[in-house]
């Protein structure tokens, strides 16, 4: 049975990144390993303590030769624009959990919402990177 | 004093004093790397340190202070195994603030010094699930010329 388990995103730095996930959204590391033979490449996972089989890789942007120089600022500058991918995380307490992410200082371009699934808010990680934090409204059975 | 009319009366969600101290150990569970401790869970439970204690005891068969020290010390014992991080890196990232403490805790729960356990175990790179494409893409050697371009300038 094929299973979803790891989604990559890059980061713009690796150390920032972690201080976001783990204190600020509450993931754990999964992995953090560096890899001298692959010139100090550092495999570095988080993920949810409720969800111990799915993990986020949180992968710097490499330079030259494993990405040219024009294609990093391709992806960097898709990231800036918000372009790069989402992340959605689902809650059943969407407007605590805005509340404890907002002090916590994690920065939210939208606040919840009411929409026809549930509500819905969205926030950016410091490289960029897209979130949803949704509550999802249980459908009534028909 | 005009008697309250039933009718009015609000009726209030019960909510099972279980549901307070469960409160304390998501806490507990969900933020341990924080500089936690018993009176910052019994807060969340909304009650006294002293009472906190017996029914969180009672609900959950160990102390709170056992509960969260073993949430710190099973997360270390994770860290020892997934990462190349130094012992006091993932003491102090499991929130604890004492080396020595953690390291006397630690032997007393797994039986062997945190050193001693990460070494029972394979690197923390042989765990880490580093695709072949990274592989392939970062572990090429980088040389600055190649025989054939030198055949190019001299044809």
């Amino acid at each position: 049975m094929i299973k979803l388990s790891t989604a990559q995103l890059w980061v713009h730095d690796q150390d920032e990144a972690l201080e976001f996930y783990t204190t600020k959204l509450g993931m754990e590391v999964r992995s953090d390993v560096t890899m001298p033979e692959l010139g100090n490449f550092r495999w570095l996972t988080v993920g949810p303590p409720s969800q111990p089989e799915i993990s986020i890789v949180l992968m710097a942007i490499p330079g030259p030769p494993v990405m040219d120089a024009e294609t990093t600022d391709q992806v960097k500058s898709l990231m800036a624009k918000g372009f790069a991918g989402t992340v959605f995380f689902t809650t059943d307490d969407v407007y605590g959990d805005y509340e404890a992410l907002k002090s916590r200082g994690v920065d939210f371009s939208e606040a919840p919402e009411e929409r026809p699934y549930g509500v819905d808010s969205g926030f950016h990680d410091p490289s960029g990177n897209s979130f949803r934090l949704t509550q999802v409204r249980e459908l009534s059975g028909v | 004093m005009p008697l309250r009319d039933p009718s009015r009366v609000v009726p209030v969600a019960f909510v099972p004093a279980d549901r307070h101290l469960l409160r304390a150990k998501d806490l507990a569970d969900a933020r341990y790397f924080e500089s936690l401790d018993v009176d910052d869970l019994a807060r969340a439970a909304g009650l006294s340190r002293a009472h906190f204690s017996r029914e969180f005891r009672r609900a959950f068969g160990e102390s709170p202070h056992a509960y969260l020290l073993t949430r710190r010390l099973e997360r270390a014992a994770a860290l020892l195994r997934t990462t190349d991080r130094s012992v006091a890196d993932v003491c102090f990232s499991v929130g604890l603030q004492s080396l020595g403490s953690f390291t006397t805790s630690f032997t007393r729960t797994f039986g062997v010094p945190p050193t001693a356990y990460r070494a029972k175990f394979p690197p923390a790179s042989d765990w880490a699930r580093v695709p072949t494409c990274v592989v392939r893409a970062y572990g090429r050697p980088q040389r600055s010329t190649f025989r054939e371009d030198n055949g190019a300038a001299r044809s």
